[in-house]
């Protein structure tokens, strides 16, 4: 076969690859885009934000602040979520057996 | 000391934001590839099943109202029947995907309760805007189980599930006890509180 011919399994297996390239990529942004989201958050509105304005807040303010849920959220998920869903789909691309 | 209304609403919304990621993360890998993990395969299941207990909670101490009393059982009753049939469903107990069918049930009987016990209008002040919101997106959303029950392999119900759940978070998030929506507050509105 000439090598500038590609054979359809060669380009199938090919985007098959670059699908789950960018499924690993988006599964790891998910976590660091939510941590932004809350970030970005905070300095938009920061009267949500204990940290910020802490006259006259009680015991509950101070544990619950909307934007840190988020940050923490994401968080969260990038550290005990996402790595093992990465590392399944790179094992399923080397056709590792499963993780169990 | 107990946390006032809007206090239990973000914390739920935290816990929904959590719950939608997981979704998200599921719809994009796929169920193959995200179950080969059992504890992440029971993960959602068990977020529901907590989210119910959670709300039975709240439901024992939501005795200032009689309408909030119920509706907050209802919710309650509809995550932990969801949670426990989806529980099922991943242990391998329940194989048909017509048992979808009854996270689209729960999806429902969640939001009717947002519009039955809300009694005043869309503008009337942001907490009443935000339960026909909610009512609404919940009974729409209830159409996408119905979707995964009649045909399992579309990945789009998974993702509108997932996105569903998300705007869900964003919702709750902006809940105040007693706030204008677009420029309207009832003077009504928040009762003895203001």
């Amino acid at each position: 076969m000439n090598e500038l011919v590609t054979s359809r399994a060669d380009r199938t297996a090919r985007s098959r690859a670059v699908r789950r390239g960018f499924r690993v990529l988006v599964v790891e942004a998910i976590g660091p885009l939510t941590v932004l989201a809350g970030i970005v958050w905070a300095f938009a509105q920061p009267y949500r934000v204990t940290f910020f304005y802490p006259e006259g807040k009680g015991f509950w303010d101070w544990v619950v602040q909307p934007p840190l849920l988020v940050v923490l959220v994401g968080l969260l998920f990038a550290i005990l979520v996402a790595p093992g869903i990465v590392e399944d789909l790179e094992a399923d691309e080397r056709g590792d057996a499963p993780a169990g | 000391m107990l946390p006032r209304a809007e206090i239990a609403h973000w914390l739920f919304a935290a816990g929904f934001l959590f719950f939608a990621l997981v979704l998200l993360a599921e719809a994009i890998v796929g169920p193959e590839v995200f179950r080969r993990r059992r504890w992440r395969a029971y993960l959602w299941p068990s977020l529901a099943l907590f989210a119910g207990v959670w709300l039975w909670v709240i439901a024992i101490f939501s005795t200032f109202s009689t309408l909030h009393l119920l509706a907050h059982s209802a919710w309650a009753e509809a995550a932990t029947a969801a949670g426990a049939v989806q529980l099922a469903v991943v242990r391998g107990r329940l194989r048909s995907p017509y048992w979808s069918l009854v996270t689209a049930g729960a999806l429902f009987v969640s939001g009717a309760p947002f519009l039955v016990h809300e009694q005043n209008g869309w503008l009337f002040s942001r907490s009443a805007f935000l339960h026909h919101l909610i009512g609404w997106t919940l009974v729409a959303a209830a159409l996408l189980p119905v979707g995964a029950a009649l045909r399992p392999r579309r990945a789009i119900w998974a993702y509108g599930f997932a996105v569903t759940w998300i705007a869900i978070a964003v919702m709750l998030f902006t809940d105040r006890d007693i706030a204008p929506i677009f420029g309207h507050l009832s003077d009504l509105a928040g009762g003895g509180a203001r």
